[in-house]
This record gives structure tokens, sequence and C-alpha cells, in this order.
């Protein structure tokens, strides 16, 4: 008898241990400390551009404030949501509930983003995202606690767009990713440039992760369109890429790539990508004070950073002098103090936040160097032309922002 | 210029011939599992990290021992293989008895840990891996510009699967090898060393994966997911052929080539998935697949 | 010792399986008062009731099938968007979910019944991939970004969700009675042939029973039951996404099933916990190695520890039993 009651309890015990073992931190209302989180890829497609560096970049600007503001101790958070929006969703809602996490900042992938913003706004706890590129972020889904922080499909569309058609491109084809984001960014681009002048000769969306490229590279080819445009990302950008120079596309057409980053650049070579156009928030080489801090970067990560990562780095450090400011971690008051306030550091000069969160700031135009004019390892980018201010984003006329109007 | 279905005839062999290129690489993408299937009746879904794996070993070799792509090809089946004996010693040997779900599950599990170890090794952005010096270039065909990379892949790839297809069905060996898995006990009286045998089979079709990988190498991105990404198309398309033929296989294969060839003309967001839709046809009028016997 | 029904070992199996469930029920109850952070466990307890559907297709009838997670999404989106975008009441899109899941497993079904094996499992495989290649496209669905926003309204007009220790007694009472419900089918006349269907199909043939019938039936069942883990998910998280339907989570949940015990009750449930648990709790620390890990259990359990955690349990338990007298 007392071996079965000592059976039954250890296995009820068992099962307990078990699953709270699996379960669940104690809850922990932040009371001293000032917890700062970031949500990203940190290990597929994305890890390079956002990923790993990012904390790093966080971490950056951390230790310059000391470590601390008011005294209150600052404490970093990461988490990878493997690209799936319900996981981003699960950990930002249970690092809100459990850990007192203050501010959120949103890594890559639209979808994760979306999601993230969702619950910042019903948690109402700021939210600053740099890693997603969609502009309903801004636009039909804004939310009072959302700032979009690096860049957008408006301003990737406005950059790319307007000025290849100038360069003289007028006649595009779209290599389109089957998927939303894709869809958004061919869609952007078109509007910018039949506006501008140019015409759409034709298309094909791909489903996302092809591992093929050469039947879409042969349609291109029989469009005889100018440009290429690449309405795609990371891995497929990369194979379009690598395809086109391969069925020698890039002997009669030029090459526009809507979404780049330069560590995708780094992973194909010069050889391949030169003359290739993109529009970008940000480049390390851009001036002597981007170049330092990212010196800074590199002697950690071992890789220059990218525009995500220095602005990462960017919405820390602002958040940072924002506490400081105002004295509290309070919400409410911090955005209040950041929707004044000008932004000025590595990543963006004379920026401010719109009502509709959009963080403005320059936009760049590059074009990729020939292998004989970089003069150094990640040497990539010549700047082309730079999108001032308000040019690069979506105007007040354009938004579709109820906090905006 | 004359049109087909809406697309001058030019682009549309051009499409046609890409997608036979591609079709003869699904073949010899395929011939390793259906190998394994066929002869040992293991679902072996580690093939495609194996794959992944071999194309891994052409870089390394390159970056760290200076092997070139031809020595590549020689060397990443052979490792691989080795590796795929130590796979059937260790631990699919102990499963043998049981039901095939087992050796599935097992093989599940050991893919997600390659690919797991790799990614953690490597990161996931790839590897750039150049081609060859010999096969660089394009001719012009008239109707198309094809690389010359592109068609050594298909004579490759036909002569690799034709081969194999020779060697199991038309020669002694093949014939040792095919008796000796449906009926172990009377071929190991004849005192052939069938366990060893089983070994060796299961190597062959693990080198035959890597043997993929390595012609895949140059133009695709070497990632860990490269695999995880083509295993459940490699899947169809040996249930299509029928699972215990090697020439279904390579017949199938060669077909989906071309059929999602023309899919990503006229209806590109469906290509990847148009291999399910033919598997659920084909099995619904044929149960075994196109050759198969059925059990 | 009770001298009532207390004969020989299973008798007192059969005890201590009950007080393991009064133990474990007592734990549900209590754990959001003690800490457990309820979003986990109404999530884990969403896929406990999918890989309980799982089991009765596999563990039970001996079915395996390839695709099973496109059930449990196209109820999640189902739900979803009828209560998003039509305005459905909660309660009205729970029932909703499995109805629609119910409905794509009768289609399934009917043209995968009649295979065998391995050949069934690639048919709903190919229906699967086909199904998600659906929701990838129809607008509704949100694509890659999901179906977001999905409110929890109130539950009969009366009972507001919004406040998760609410929603977790609802998720709770959901599963008890999914639970209970399958431990019904397990046990009735029908689950009998169900059971000799799965050890030796030819001679239940040969008995005269209308085999592919009840095959059909247990399959759409699962699917159903699959469906109302993945309504109750949306309902929980307030979206659904296309990881709901991709045949990654199809796998996973075969080796929830596995790892907790097929063909056992508590097993399935026991083994998404754990599954889900070690994501959750791996995914800040340990990155990659998640899937490592993930994959080694799936070797340990397939060489080491086929019968699961309950299995192994019960196995154990009952020689421990049998030596005491």
């Amino acid at each position: 008898m007392n071996k079965i009651s000592k059976t039954t309890t250890a296995r009820a015990l068992a099962l307990s241990a078990l699953l709270g073992v699996a379960g669940a931190a104690q809850a922990q209302i932040s009371g001293n400390v000032i917890r700062i989180g970031i949500i990203t890829d940190m290990s597929s497609v994305y890890a390079d551009i956002d990923g790993p560096g990012a904390v790093e970049a966080m971490r950056m600007a951390v230790d310059e404030v000391g470590g601390a503001v008011n005294g209150k101790k600052i404490e970093i958070l990461s988490a990878d949501h493997q690209n799936k929006a319900d996981v981003a969703a699960t950990k930002a809602r249970e690092w809100f509930d459990q850990q007192g996490l203050d501010m959120l900042i949103g890594g890559t992938n639209s979808g994760t983003g979306l999601s993230m913003a969702t619950v910042a706004a019903e948690k109402k706890k700021p939210f600053l995202v740099v890693g997603a590129a969609t502009s309903a972020l801004t636009g039909a889904q804004c939310t009072p606690y959302t700032v979009h922080w690096a860049y957008d499909t408006v301003a990737l569309a406005k950059g790319t767009g307007n000025a290849v058609v100038k360069a003289g491109g007028k006649t595009w084809f779209f290599l389109t990713a089957d998927y939303a984001f894709g869809s958004a960014l061919q869609a952007d681009t078109t509007a910018v440039l039949t506006a501008a002048g140019g015409t759409v000769v034709g298309s094909v969306r791909h489903p996302l992760g092809a591992s093929d490229f050469s039947s879409y590279m042969l349609q291109a080819q029989s469009s005889k369109a100018q440009i290429l445009g690449l309405a795609n990302a990371s891995g497929d950008t990369i194979n379009s890429i690598k395809a086109a120079k391969e069925f020698g596309v890039t002997k009669t057409m030029k090459l526009a790539g809507l979404l780049v980053f330069i560590n995708d650049i780094h992973s194909l070579g010069l050889d391949t990508t030169q003359n290739m156009y993109l529009t970008d928030s940000w480049y390390w080489n851009r001036d002597a004070e981007a170049r330092a801090w990212a010196r800074k970067f590199f002697d950690k990560m071992k890789r220059m950073p990218s525009s995500l990562q220095a602005a990462d780095y960017s919405a820390t450090k602002q958040y940072l002098a924002a506490v400081k400011a105002t004295g509290t971690d309070d919400a409410d008051k911090v955005l209040a103090y950041l929707h004044k306030a000008k932004i000025n550091d590595v990543f963006a000069k004379g920026g401010y936040i719109r009502p509709d969160g959009r963080m403005v700031h320059d936009m760049y135009l590059m074009q990729v160097k020939a292998p004989a004019e970089s003069t150094e390892p990640w040497d990539y980018y010549k700047v082309v032309d730079t999108f001032k201010g308000e040019s690069a984003w979506t105007s007040k006329a354009e938004t579709k922002c109820p906090l905006w109007k | 210029m004359t049109e087909i279905f809406g697309i001058p005839i030019q682009a549309f062999l051009g499409q046609l011939l890409l997608g036979l290129v591609n079709g003869s690489f699904y073949a010899l993408l395929s011939l390793g599992l259906a190998v394994i299937f066929g002869l040992l009746g293991i679902i072996n879904f580690t093939h495609g990290a194996l794959y992944m794996i071999g194309a891994y070993i052409a870089w390394l070799s390159l970056e760290k021992l200076g092997l070139n792509y031809w020595w590549a090809l020689l060397v990443a089946p052979l490792v691989v293989g080795a590796l795929g004996i130590a796979i059937e010693r260790g631990l699919l040997r102990v499963l043998y008895k049981l039901d095939p779900l087992y050796g599935l599950l097992l093989t599940f599990g050991l893919a997600l840990i390659f690919e797991g170890v790799f990614r953690d090794q490597f990161g996931v952005s790839g590897q750039q891996y150049q081609v060859p010096a010999l096969l660089r270039g394009s001719t012009d065909l008239g109707f198309m510009t094809l690389p010359n990379y592109r068609a050594w892949v298909v004579v490759a790839s036909l002569a690799v699967c034709l081969g194999t297809w020779f060697l199991i069905e038309k020669t002694s060996l093949g014939a040792t090898l095919r008796a000796g898995t449906e009926n172990p006990r009377l071929v190991q009286g004849f005192g052939i060393n069938v366990p060893m045998m089983i070994t060796l089979t299961y190597a062959a079709g693990a080198g035959l994966a890597a043997l993929a990988g390595v012609l895949a190498a140059p133009v695709i991105q070497i990632t860990p997911l490269m695999g995880s990404n083509l295993i459940i198309v490699v899947f169809a398309v040996v249930v299509i052929g029928g699972m215990g033929s090697i020439l279904g296989s390579i017949v199938t294969g060669l077909v989906l080539g071309m059929v999602e060839g023309l899919t990503k003309v006229f209806y590109p967001e469906a290509s990847n998935i148009v291999v399910f839709v033919i598997m659920a046809v084909v099995l619904m009028f044929r149960p075994a697949g196109l050759f198969g016997k059925e059990a | 010792m009770s001298v009532v029904g207390a004969v020989g070992p299973s008798a007192r199996m059969a005890r201590i399986g009950r007080m393991a469930w009064a133990a474990g029920l007592l734990f549900l109850i209590l754990a959001p008062f003690i800490g457990v952070y309820p979003i986990f466990l109404m999530k884990a307890m969403c896929y406990a009731m999918f890989a309980c559907a799982f089991n009765l297709l596999l563990g039970y009838t001996g079915l395996l099938s390839f695709g099973h997670a496109a059930f449990m999404g196209s109820a999640a989106y189902a739900t979803g968007w009828l209560v998003r975008s039509a305005h459905w009441s909660p309660e009205a899109g729970i029932v909703a979910g499995p109805l629609v899941a119910a409905a794509l497993g009768l289609v399934v079904g009917l043209i995968a019944i009649r295979r065998q094996g391995i050949y069934f499992a690639m048919i709903t495989l190919a229906m699967a991939q086909m199904i998600y290649f659906i929701c990838l496209q129809a607008p509704f669905t949100g694509g890659e970004d999901g179906l977001q926003g999905v409110p929890r309204g109130t539950l009969f007009g009366v009972l507001p969700l919004d406040s998760d220790l609410t929603m977790y007694f609802v998720v709770l009472a959901v599963f008890v009675a999914v639970f209970l419900g399958i431990v019904r089918i397990v046990h009735s006349p029908y689950g009998q042939v169900l059971k000799a269907i799965r050890e030796n199909e030819p001679r239940a043939i040969s008995l005269g029973y209308a085999v592919n019938r009840y095959k059909l039936l247990a399959f759409v069942l699962s699917t159903a039951i699959a469906g109302l883990g993945g309504s109750m998910k949306t309902m929980v998280l307030g979206f659904a996404t296309l990881s709901d339907v991709h045949w990654s989570l199809s796998g996973e949940v075969i080796l929830m099933a596995l790892l907790g015990g097929l063909g056992t009750f508590a097993g399935p449930a026991i083994g998404a916990m754990i599954i889900i648990g070690l994501q959750d709790f791996l995914a800040d620390r340990v990155g990659s190695w998640v899937t490592v890990i993930i994959g080694a259990i799936f070797v340990f359990c397939v060489l080491l520890f086929r019968r699961g955690i309950v299995g192994e349990l019960q196995v154990w338990l009952r020689r421990r039993l049998a030596k005491n007298g």
C-alpha cells in the first residue's frame, strides 16, 4: 500500500515538475531595471543582416551610457523568432507579461513585425521596428506605440524606382517573390516608376525559396526590358543575381535590387553584382563618424554592420536618451519625448518621428562598385544620390494611417 | 515568329530545355533514395542532409585543402559514403525487424541533427562555389544561350543514372544485390555476406546524394537548408515513379523537370507544388506509382 | 488495501492511472495561480489536442498521416477569419473551425483511404501541400504575414474572454472534454473495431467489417479534433499563420505522439507539452541547437524509447506490481 501511494505521488510530482519546468518564469515586474528586448531572426535567412549583430549593436549603445540610466541598470533580452509570426508574438507577449519588458525592438520579416506591433499596442509599450520593411506598419496598421525606424518598402521603391528611370532605365521586368511583401514591393515600385515615365513590360512571380531561377531568367530576357527589378529578398535575391550572371542577363539588362543589404553583396562578390542599383538607409563608409563606429562593430563581429544593425544601435541609444531626459520608463512619456526629439547620431542626421510613427531621415541611392574601384574589403558602394527627409517616404496625402489625418 | 500556347516557340523550346536540365538533376538526386528504398526498404529521410553535406565537402575541400571540383566529385561521395556506413551499421541495423515507420523517423531525426550542426557551424547565408574553369561560359543554341555548366549537369546526371540502372538491373552484381535483399537467408547460404552488402548499398545511396550535392554546388547557394527544401520533392519523385523502381525515378525526375519548367511559364507561383498534384493524381490511378510493383 | 475490484495488477494499474489523472488535472487547475504562464499552458493544451487527435489515427487505428498540420491550420484560419472579418461570436467560430477541418478531412480521406502504408501517408502529404499552397495564395489568410488581430470576444454573450485567466479555464474545459471524448471513442465498440483493424486488417475484412468506412470515420474524427486544437489556438493567441499548415508541424506532431507514447491516452498530451516547452524554453538560449536537440530526441526515441514516456512508465509499473504480488 505504501509503495503504491509513493508511486502515485511520485508520478504526480514528476508530472508537475515536468510541466513546471517546461512552463514558466516567475512573474517579475520591472522595478529598478530597464529591460529592452529584440526579437529577430537569429539563425535563418536574415541572421546576418540583423540577428546576433543587432544584439551587439544594442550592447554598444548600452555600454556608451555606462550600462545604466538614472541609476537603473539596463538589461538586454534577445530571442529568435525563426521567421515565424506566432513565435514572435508569443515571445513578445511573454516578455511584456512575465519579464517586465519596457521596450521592444522589432527584427526582420514583415509578418513578425506586424504581429509584434499588435501585441505592443495591446500592452501599451514602445515598439521600435528596425528590420521589418512593410510600410503598413506606419500605414493601415499604425499604432501610437509603433515607431518605424530604419526603412520601408515605400522608401525603397521611391529610391530605386525613381533613380533608375532617371538614369535611363525606362522599361522594367519584375522578378517577384510570391508573398505579400514581394507583391507590395512590386506594387510600390510600379507606382513610382510609372509616375516617373517608365513602363513595366512584364513580370513573373516565383515561389518563395525557389532553388532554380533559370526559367525566370529566360522569361526576363525575352521581355527585352532594360531593367530587371528584383522584388525579393535574401537567399532568393542572391540566387536570382547568380542566375542572372550565369545566363548572361547582366549583359543585356541592368539589375535593380529592391531589397539588398551589404551582406548579400559580400556573399556574391563584386564581380557578379557590379553596377547594380539599390537603396539603403545607411552605409558604413558614408562618413568618418560611421566609419569609426563600424570599425568598433567589426572588431567584435568580424564583419561590417548592415544598415539594420546601425539602426538597432540608433533606436536603443535614442530610447535610453529619452528615458534619461524624462526620468522614467513610462511608455507614454518616453514616446511623447521621442516624438518631439531630433534624432542625431551615427545612423541618422536631422531625423524626427512623424505622427504616423515613421522616423524620417535621409535615404541613399547606391550603386555597387566594380572590383577595380573597391579599395578595401566591404568597400562596395558609391553613393549616387541622397533623398533628403520627407521626399523618401509616404506623404501625408498618400497615408492610410488614421493617426495622421 | 511563331507562337505556341501564346509564347514564342523559341522561348518555349528554351523552357523545355531548361526543364530537361532540371529534370536530369532531379533524376540523379532521387536515384540515391530510390536505390535505398528499392533494395533495402528504408525510407531514407536523411537523403537531403547527405546531399547538403556533399556540397559542403566540395566547398570545404576547396577552401581548406585546395582540391578542385573534379577531385570533389570523387572525394565527397567517398566521405559521405563512409558516413552512410556508420549510420547503417550503428543506427539503422537495429530497426530492420520493426515497422518501417521507425526507420523513417530515425532518418528524419538524423537529418535535423545534421542540419542543425551545419547551421551552427556555417550560418545560413550560404557559401559561394565557382563553376570550374573548364565549364565556364555558355553556348548560343539559337533559341537560347545555355551555360556550359548546365549542359554538363545533364550529361553527368544521365550518365550516372543510366549507369546505376544498368548496374542494378542488368549485371550479376545487381542481381545478387536484389536477391540478397529479397531473401537474405538464402543468399547468405551461398556464402555471400549479406549484411555487408546491405551496408554498402546504403553507402552507395548516400554517395549518390553527395554526388548530386557537388553537381549542385556551383549553381545554387550552399546552405544547410538546401537539402530540406528539396527532400519532399525528391520523395514525391520516388513515390510517383514507384518505390521499387530505379527506372521509375529516373523517368519521373525528367518528366517532372519538364512539367515544372512549363508551369514556371504559365503559372509560376505553383511550380513548387505541381509535383504534389502529379503525385496525388498518379497515386489515385496507379497506387504503386508508375513503374512500381504493388506490395 | 481496499477489497472492491482489487484483484490483480491491472486493477491496481487502473487505480494508479486514475490517481495520476486527478493529480494532473489538479495541477492544471492550480497552475495559473502558482506562477505558470497561462498563455504557454493554453498553447500547450491546443497542441496536446492536436497530438491526441493524431494519436487516435496512428496509435489506435494504425494510419500514419504525413499532412495532419493542414487540418489544424485550416481550422485555425477558418476560425480566425470568421471571428475577425465576419464578426462571428467566439463559440460559433470554435465550432466552425473543426467542421471545416472535418470537411477537408473527408475529401482527403476519401482519396487516400484505399491505399496502404507509405502510399497513404504520401497522399496525405500531397494533399496537405496543396492545402498549404491554397493558404499561401488565398488573400484572406494574409499569406506570409498571417491572419492577425483576431479578437477574443465574449463567450455566449456573457463571458468576456479578454482576461487570460478566464480564457485559460475555457481552454482547460475544452481540453478535458476532448480528452474524455477520445477515451470514450477508444473504449466504445467502434474503438474496438479500430483496434482490430490496426492489428490485423485482412482478418477484420474477413469478419465482414466495412473496414474502409471505419478508417474513414476515424480519419475525419481525427481531423476534426486536430481542427479544434487549431481553432482554440487562434482564439488564444489572436492569429493564424502559415506555420500552422506547414509540413514541419506535421513532422513535429509525429514526434510529440512518439515521445509521449503512441497508443496511450496521456502520452501525446505530455509529448506535446514537452516539445512546446522545449521550443519555448530553448529559443532564447540556444538558437539553432533547438533543431539538433529535437532531432536527437527523435533518434533517441526511435532507438531506445519506442514506447514513449507513458508507455515506458506503464511497462515499468506493471513489472513492479507483478513483482510485488
